[in-house]
């Protein structure tokens, strides 16, 4: 019933959008393992690897478009909740290496030994456990979000000065991280994998059932996304966004709407790491970076902010233009990126949705002029 | 804090700006069931007074209380709202990506809370009202169009269409007809007065001619105080009216 009430949230184009991501989890995977490698739609492993990667990325830019595109609120710090995430599971995955470390530690992960650790530090117990570990992929980006919000938005810190704090706090967490005596593997970070729920990490099996967990995520998040976006909330939130005082006057309670928002995008950014770090076998504080976040708030401009689509069309495309830009010209992407950002604030202000938008309308008003008798 | 039978009171309110003071010892009593005009020259405190009333800005000093037993100083916009004190302002501001009926639907009273609102669907009871309301403000044929498209007399309509679905005890209007043409001044001064049978409401206007239109009492605001109250005639009689309006 309650997936009905979902189902229904969505309009026709977005169950479309929504299928064809869980097609691509599922077709991808079962072309890697099932069909033979001389096979011209087999996929190799390291394409089902990249895909999966673009699937949390696209995850991230709806969880951004989801706080700017409907709400407003730009935040220049949603890394830091993907990389939290990333983090929660970076722990798990640390703890299921066991005694197979280097050292050779049952309990303690390869860096603590290195760094004299006598211990496990306290906040590093329970991560042995998956579903632990999947709890605070959840709560520990929630919780950061919503102290942040609760301060922020009661206090009616909106806009740019909004847009500056969080970067201060991605950028905070980034320099708390880089330490070594935070307990979490400092400038390293954690890396060299083995398992995962009893899988090795880097098997192509893992892999593709890694590559289907990230479309499921994404699509799930596109399914929620839709439910809260068309129900009377949503109408109330891009209000907020729209005219934000007028909804005081009117009687709601701005913070409420924000604060949910926020922590609920938050959550899905945590999700979204989560799933990122076993696909790219690391997880350091560069994650941290404030170039990460505004690169995922580009993705969404470039895809189409406000729009549910957009953010994970605009993640793909520009991630393929990054993964094929550094491996061909190197040096050039950083100057590509900022291209790209300028293009689209001044030609595409609503992204290739709204280029997408524009086009339909146009050829709907040439119909309906031919249409017209004379 | 004083009971008092008047739905709005204010007694002796001081609101300074780094100095300046915006509103200087000003006292203003409206009744239910009124319709009050405030006039008054540029700077004389007319939008401060709004804004006190509806909790934007908090006052230095002196008391605001409604419906004889609210203080509105110490509560936030939201709860001023839902006490049923309705805004207007001077630039209709309107939700410009939603339809005109979602505009109403939001102005709605019932509910506010966010969570509640993730699962409502409108009632029969929010239609009806709904559909009465666009009929009040002739914007049924409109209503599935978004609020940006409309022309600016449209809007200042839709927003009045917007405090009628919010059913404020009182309707705080700024500057309604401005930028109207003479015929929508007219059907702006009859739909306030339509609204009037069951709303008070206190308008501050520029247009004499409107407020006129709209025959009732007037206070004139000067440098953040009272300078006259009475009928429009009256007040343009007094000679500091003149003075004010027309300069030394």
């Amino acid at each position: 019933m309650i997936t009905r009430f979902l189902w229904q949230g969505m309009g026709p184009g977005l169950r479309l959008f929504t299928l064809l991501v869980l097609a691509v989890g599922i077709l991808l995977p079962l072309a890697n393992q099932f069909l033979p490698a001389s096979s011209q739609f087999h996929v190799p492993a390291w394409v089902l690897q990249l895909i999966g990667k673009y699937l949390c990325y696209a995850l991230l830019a709806l969880a951004v478009d989801l706080v700017w595109g409907f709400c407003g609120i730009l935040s220049l710090g949603h890394g830091a909740f993907f990389a939290l995430g990333g983090y929660c599971m970076g722990m798990y995955l640390m703890r299921q290496i066991g005694s197979r470390g280097v050292y050779g530690n049952p309990l303690l992960p390869d860096f603590m030994v290195f760094l004299n650790y006598k211990q496990l530090p306290w906040f590093w117990h329970g991560f042995d456990q998956f579903w632990f570990a999947a709890i605070m992929i959840l709560l520990v980006p929630s919780v950061l979000a919503f102290a942040l919000g609760w301060f922020a938005f009661r206090s009616r810190v909106t806009g740019v000065y909004l847009s500056i704090i969080t970067q201060a706090m991605t950028f905070a967490l980034m320099l708390a991280f880089f330490r070594n005596d935070m307990g979490l593997g400092g400038n390293n970070g954690m890396t060299d994998f083995k398992e995962i729920l009893g899988f090795p990490v880097q098997a192509d099996g893992t892999r593709a059932a890694l590559c289907f967990a990230s479309a499921l995520a994404l699509a799930i998040g596109l399914v929620i996304s839709a439910a809260i976006v068309g129900s009377r909330f949503g109408k109330a939130l891009t209000a907020v966004r729209d005219a934000e005082s007028r909804m005081r006057f009117l009687g709601y309670r701005v913070e409420g709407f924000k604060l949910f928002v926020f922590v609920l995008s938050a959550a899905m950014s945590g999700v979204a790491g989560a799933l990122y770090v076993p696909q790219v076998g690391i997880i350091n504080p560069s994650e941290f970076a404030p170039g990460n976040s505004i690169e995922a708030v580009l993705w969404v401009a470039v895809g189409g902010r406000g729009t549910l689509i957009g953010p994970v069309i605009g993640a793909f495309l520009v991630n393929f233009g990054k993964t094929w830009l550094t491996g061909a010209l190197p040096e050039f992407w950083l100057f590509a990126l900022g291209a790209l950002f300028i293009v689209v604030t001044l030609l595409l202000p609503k992204g290739i949705m709204g280029l997408w938008g524009q086009i339909r309308d146009r050829s709907q008003a040439r119909k309906a002029k031919a249409g017209a008798p004379a | 804090m004083r009971s008092t039978s008047a739905l709005l009171y204010l007694s002796g309110v001081t609101v300074s700006f780094d100095g300046f003071k915006a509103l200087n010892n000003l006292s203003l009593l409206v009744e239910p069931g009124e319709m009050r005009a405030i006039i008054g020259p540029n700077g004389a405190g007319k939008t401060t007074m709004m804004d006190v009333i509806t909790g934007k800005t908090r006052p230095d000093e002196g008391e605001v209380v409604f419906d004889g037993k609210s203080d509105l100083t110490k509560l936030d916009e939201a709860d001023i709202a839902t006490l049923g004190i309705g805004r207007k302002f001077q630039k209709p501001t309107v939700f410009e990506t939603h339809t005109v009926r979602d505009n109403l639907l939001l102005a709605l009273s019932g509910i506010r809370s966010w969570y509640k609102l993730l699962l409502a669907a409108p009632t029969k009871a929010e239609k009806d009202r709904l559909d009465e309301i666009l009929t009040i403000i002739r914007m049924t044929d409109q209503q599935h169009m978004p609020a940006a498209r409309l022309s600016h007399g449209q809007k200042q309509w839709l927003e009045i269409g917007m405090l009628l679905a919010q059913d404020p005890k009182l309707l705080l209007v700024d500057e309604p007809v401005a930028g109207m043409t003479d015929v929508e001044t007219e059907t702006t001064a009859q739909v306030l007065r339509e609204i009037n049978r069951s709303h008070s409401v206190v308008v501050v206007e520029h247009d004499m001619s409107f407020v006129r239109a709209l025959g009732v009492k007037v206070t004139v605001l000067h440098e953040g105080s009272m300078l006259a109250e009475g009928t429009l005639d009256q007040v343009s009689a007094d000679p500091r009216v003149v003075e004010v309006y027309l300069g030394r």
